[in-house]
């Protein structure tokens, strides 16, 4: 008997797993994103970034994170390409004209991407200069030094065109968890016809929640806090 | 004739599985609205023998509702505009006057075209016999009332045994997946106790067989469940994750 990942459903395991872990990373992510708006210079938001930067959180939690990433961007991956294959090369003529079925549902893999292409970015902009280069500047708050990385956020959402693209990923991510939130559960099976209409709505409550909330953030950021 | 409609007919022609195919235009007069598809394509046949030419080659058998031989990709929708029907109970009153309808065979992988309109929908009976089935004894026929069954249970395993084994189902999914199918088949006999007693090897080898027929993985987009003419539930594709998962994390 092969293993279970080897099966369609197993895979579809690890994507709704890894997919939930990231979730709860979203959530704890934003919780820390609301300190910027805390109106002290940035003082909380800089003590709580400085707590996650612990050695605990760096070298424990964060390869796991990026555990969770890459196998959920790599089992993507397979799946998309197990999946176009068992479609067949011929394509319909007529095309598909069937109704209710959520865009996001079919658009998960172009979605993914946009999340990918912002995560780029992100990387890019934040986490270079905080934990790898340790380019950002110094602030010390009761005689403990630690990086300014409220200055680091602010500085990045003065400018115009970082905030639109963070309003876009935002917007990426929350359709994509419009679909991938309650859709993780029906791949566990903690689903029923009642469950579904349940999973849904508090699914998109979710989504947009989450969206809405880190592009507000942003926007916040760039118009009130410069 | 007010009932009778003119129609231009788009149909996949192909010769067997290894010809490219092409799509051959027919023109039909004078159908009338209350015939059903089937019936309409049964016209055309008669015109093409007529006209010394070969008829076009579609599945069909019962032609009421029951049998899933009936396949065809009508317009863009398996089975056609209508919901919760096959194409043998398709109307030609769900046509206007003078449309051009596009007729092709159901297209996936899984699913290859044996000759025009029919395809090979063996792999649903491969699945089957890796496990859709309970092993019991033979003998007289027991008492309906000897056990008990819940009637929730009794009803949502009627509604899963309603699959026809149709298809429409693979043909609709961006992934060509033929979860639905598989989960109904598992579900029916999973909410039973007759069907408990193998449920965790039914589940593991009907999936393995699934796989390895080249079926896509589920991304619950839920089409399946819109085109599906007897209207099986996707919470069967739940279940049947429940029942595979489980049973994989007793082994
Ligand atoms: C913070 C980022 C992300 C979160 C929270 C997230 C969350 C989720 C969740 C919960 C699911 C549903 C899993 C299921 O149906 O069982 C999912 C599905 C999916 N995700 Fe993500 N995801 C993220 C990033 C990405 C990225 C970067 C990609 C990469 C290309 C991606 C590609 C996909 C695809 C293709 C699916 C559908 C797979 C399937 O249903 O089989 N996601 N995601
Ligand atoms: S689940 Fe519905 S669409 Fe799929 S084979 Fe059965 S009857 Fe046809
Ligand atoms: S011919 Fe039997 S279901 Fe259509």
């Amino acid at each position: 008997m092969s293993t279970i990942f080897g099966s369609s459903i197993g895979r579809k395991l690890l994507m709704s797993l890894s997919g939930l872990f990231l979730v709860t990373f979203l959530i704890v992510h934003l919780s820390i994103n609301l300190l910027l708006l805390v109106p002290d210079g940035g003082e909380t938001f800089n003590i709580a970034a400085n707590f996650m930067a612990l050695p605990l959180i760096k070298y424990g939690l964060q390869p796991v994170l990026f555990g969770g990433f890459i196998i959920h961007i790599i089992y993507a991956s397979i799946l998309t390409l197990q999946n176009n294959k068992a479609r067949g090369n011929a394509k319909y003529a007529s095309g598909n004209n069937t109704k209710d079925v959520m865009w996001a549902s079919k658009n998960m893999y172009v979605l993914g991407i946009t999340v990918t292409a912002f995560l780029v970015v992100h990387i890019v902009d934040f986490f270079v200069p905080l934990q790898i280069t340790h380019g950002a500047a110094s602030v010390t708050y009761d005689g403990v030094e630690m990086h300014n990385t409220y200055a680091l956020v602010n500085a990045a959402l003065s400018e115009a065109w970082r905030v639109a693209l963070y309003v876009v990923g935002s917007l990426g991510l929350t359709i994509h968890l419009t679909h991938g939130f309650w859709s993780a559960f029906q791949t566990l099976g903690f689903s029923n016809n009642i469950w579904r209409k349940r999973w849904t709505v508090i699914g998109i409550a979710f989504a947009w929640i989450i969206g809405l909330g880190f592009a507000a953030i942003a926007i916040l950021q760039f118009a009130f806090y410069q | 004739m007010e009932n009778n409609i003119s129609l231009t007919l788009k149909v996949w022609r192909q010769n067997g599985p290894k010809d490219k195919g092409r799509f051959e235009t027919y023109k039909l007069d004078k159908v009338s609205t209350d015939s059903s598809f089937l019936e309409m394509m049964d016209i055309l046949n008669e015109q093409l023998v007529n006209e010394g030419k070969e008829p076009v080659a579609f599945d069909h058998d019962c032609r009421e509702g029951i049998c899933g031989m009936c396949s065809l990709y009508i317009n863009g929708r398996p089975h056609g505009p209508d919901d919760d029907v096959t194409t043998c109970q398709l109307h030609m009153r769900k046509f206007k006057d003078g449309e051009t309808i596009t007729i092709e065979p159901w297209r996936s992988a899984g699913f290859p075209v044996i000759k025009d309109l029919i395809v090979n929908r063996n792999a649903f009976d491969t699945i089957i016999a890796a496990g859709g089935y309970t092993s019991v004894s033979t003998g007289g026929v027991p008492d309906a009332n000897a056990i008990p069954i819940p009637k929730v249970d009794a009803d949502e395993a009627m509604d899963a045994a309603s699959c026809i084994g149709c298809g429409a189902c693979v043909a609709t999914c961006k992934n060509g997946s033929a979860m639905l199918f598989v989960s109904a088949k598992v579900s029916h006999l999973a909410l039973l106790p007759q069907g408990k007693v193998e449920a965790a090897r039914r589940a593991k080898n009907m999936v393995a067989k699934m796989d390895e027929l080249g079926f896509g993985n589920c991304t619950n987009t839920g089409a399946c469940e819109v085109e599906c003419p007897k209207g099986v539930s996707i919470s069967n594709i739940a279940r049947l994750n429940r029942e595979f998962l489980k049973a994989k994390l007793a082994d």
